[in-house]
């Protein structure tokens, strides 16, 4: 896997909005939602993204696809740096890269019949005849295992996990490379949960997929990830092999973020590290370490000095002055 | 055995729509101990919300209807009394917290005076005295500064801020009972965390019992004493804590459990898979509602509904393959399942 060259690059990236106020919408300041974040994806990989709310692994999700611009670095899809290309390229970026997102209610426009939304990519960037769309829509869905007589439905008339499912056979309507999958089964329930999971197992499998699977449920991302990245505050705080990262926390924020999971299994007792305090704004964070406000092993030399990520190790990497 | 504080007795609580009535629980009987922690677990559509509305007769105003059963809160029925007698017993004697904190608080009111008006009205405390507890209760959930806090309104605060202060709302007049609906769902992990630990400190400190609702077995596993397994409004399982992880006696229970991707272990296979989704309440199978998804469905759970079965221990199951080593003579008894579970593994079901 290690030796699979990297299918997106991303290098000291930020996503920096800015606080507006008064008549004159003066900008007073700026929420740094994702700041200076490096990592790659490899081709064929699951890249597991872990992350309290508000930490920035959704802009971040956002700028890869460049459905937002990026403040500042550089991102590499391919090799290609998806900044600089034109629209006419950006639209043939597009097919290879797609997204799955969380809510499959607010993701499916209720209107449309459940053929035509997992069709609309095929029209858009295909030059098909009606006949060929349909015979790929009825394809697609039998790939997700959708009833294909339920084509002329609409999204109202399903359950989640099969919304959910539809919203997977549209992003793999054009075959893409790249499948971006913002908490995508966050919302559904548990026993649902399992079947969708094995789906997007099986298509990647299948299909040679890579995947960038943001989740805050640690258990999913950990089932499902060959390497997580931990972020908070808008910084990436770990990236290791998931194998090492459940073994072996360096950093203090990725062993308290494990030690909170409550598990499934009553007969085991686990250390348990309780945070003090909130998730400071990402609008005026901490000086140093952004998690020195709330790390129990903080020194001195965290308040005052950024810890870089820094490589310790094969696959790994943690910014932390005094890794665990 | 212990008191009861609570004792919920063949619950059925339906809605009137156009085609009659949906029942969203379905002769659910549920009992809490004095002191216990009793977790109603299940998914979305199960009627976890259902049974907890109908214990405060709030689904009166949520457009239910409780068709039949009781609700006995120390030997009282509830479900009888009238909406001015509920008043002086709900947010006083028995109390809740909801999933969304910030929907759950009064905007335009400082959090200090929302807890002031529950401990006037109940209490019946001066101004200045229910001002200063409200201060007090702020600090004993954990809340900073309570000072300058009680001053503060919802939407200066977090999340976990403001899920601390419903707690604190909650429990300012010193409840028998709290009734939690999913209280953690709607936060961060750590904040999870911080929010459990201080509901099992609190629980002791007061004195109270708790029925908690969830939908996450690992929180269930946390706090419970007791887990009461729910599948399309009705209860299939019930147990104490070890019971249901250990020995799982209910299909559903079971393929629950297995469904959920472990912390350690084994990871990356196939996961095991409940087959098909949750009916809608209008739609409730025939005979045992689980049985279009059970691996082990037969003939007899096609047309008979399984009771609910106690074992000498007290775990419940309603299950037709389910034996509970009594003698009780059952149509077409069918072979026996054995569900052998290791700690921290996924339970297996094996035909013998």
């Amino acid at each position: 896997m290690s030796q699979q060259p990297y299918l997106l690059e991303v290098n000291h990236v930020k996503k920096y909005f800015p606080i507006k106020t008064g008549l004159f919408n003066r900008v007073v300041g700026q929420v740094k939602a994702v700041d200076d974040v490096s990592f790659g994806i490899r081709a064929g990989e699951t890249f597991g993204l872990v992350g309290e709310s508000g930490c920035g692994k959704s802009t971040l999700a956002r700028v890869l696809l460049k459905l937002k611009s990026a403040t500042g670095g550089e991102i590499k899809f391919g090799g290609q740096d998806i900044a600089r290309v034109g629209t006419g390229e950006l639209r043939r970026l597009r097919q290879e890269m797609q997204i799955i997102f969380q809510d499959p209610y607010g993701s499916l426009n209720p209107r449309f019949l459940v053929k035509d939304i997992i069709g609309e990519p095929l029209r858009v960037h295909r030059r098909m005849s009606a006949k060929e769309v349909e015979d790929r829509v009825v394809e697609l869905m039998e790939l997700v295992g959708l009833d294909i007589t339920r084509r002329n439905r609409y999204p109202h008339e399903f359950s989640g996990g099969q919304r959910q499912r539809i919203g997977i056979a549209r992003a793999i309507a054009l075959n893409p490379k790249f499948i971006v999958a913002d908490e995508a089964v966050s919302a559904l329930d548990v026993s649902v949960q399992s079947q969708v999971l094995n789906l997007m197992m099986k298509l990647q499998k299948d299909l040679g997929l890579t995947y960038l699977f943001i989740a805050h449920g640690l258990n999913v991302v950990r089932h499902i990830s060959d390497r997580i990245g931990v972020m908070y505050l808008g910084k990436m705080v770990e990236v290791a092999r998931t194998d090492d990262l459940f073994a072996s926390p360096m950093h203090p924020y990725t062993k308290v973020l494990l030690s909170a999971i409550p598990q499934a299994s009553p007969n085991r007792t686990k250390e348990r590290i309780i945070l003090q305090g909130d998730v400071p704004s990402p609008a005026n964070p901490p000086s140093g370490c952004r998690f020195h406000t709330r790390c129990p092993f903080a020194q001195e030399r965290c308040r005052v000095e950024e810890p870089k990520l820094e490589t310790l190790g094969p696959d790994r990497q943690v910014a932390c002055h005094f890794p665990l | 055995m212990a008191e009861k504080i609570l004792e919920i007795r063949n619950l059925t609580t339906g809605f009137l729509t156009d085609n009659g009535l949906v029942k969203a629980t379905d002769r659910v009987t549920l009992n809490l101990e004095k002191g216990q922690t009793l977790c109603v677990v299940g998914e979305s559509g199960s009627g976890k919300s259902v049974t907890a509305l109908s214990v405060m007769r709030l689904i009166d105003y949520a457009g239910g209807i409780i068709e039949d059963g009781q609700v006995l809160f120390n030997g009282q029925d509830l479900v009888t009394k009238r909406q001015n007698e509920m008043l002086k017993i709900r947010g006083n004697r028995i109390t809740m917290i909801f999933q969304d904190p910030m929907s759950a608080l009064n905007p335009v009111f400082t959090v200090g005076e929302q807890i002031a008006e529950t401990l006037r009205t109940h209490k019946k405390l001066p101004e200045k005295e229910a001002w200063r507890q409200s201060v007090d209760m702020l600090r004993k959930v954990g809340i900073p500064s309570p000072e300058i806090r009680a001053k503060q309104y919802p939407f200066e605060m977090s999340g976990g801020m403001c899920q601390r202060v419903v707690i604190a709302m909650a429990l300012a007049c010193n409840p028998e009972l709290l009734i939690a609906d999913e209280p953690t769902t709607a936060l961060d992990v750590t904040v999870q965390a911080q929010i459990l630990e201080l509901l099992s400190q609190l629980k002791t400190e007061f004195r109270m019992s708790m029925l908690l609702i969830t939908h996450d077995m690992g929180v269930a596993a946390e706090v419970a004493d007791r887990i009461a397994v729910m599948y399309a409004g009705a209860v299939v399982e019930e147990g104490t804590v070890s019971e249901i992880f250990n020995r799982p006696r209910h299909p559903y229970t079971i393929g629950l459990l297995r469904s959920i991707p472990g912390l350690e272990g084994e990871r990356g296979g196939e996961l095991y898979t409940i087959k098909g989704s949750i009916p809608p309440l209008s739609k409730v199978p025939s005979g045992c509602r689980f049985h279009p998804r059970c691996p082990y469905a037969m003939d007899v759970c096609r047309t008979n509904e399984p009771p609910l079965r106690e074992s000498v221990s007290g775990h419940k199951a309603a299950c037709w393959l389910d034996d509970t080593g009594e003698d009780d003579p059952r149509p077409g008894k069918p072979n026996r399942v054995e569900t052998k579970v290791t700690i921290g593994s996924r339970p297996e079901v094996t035909h013998s």
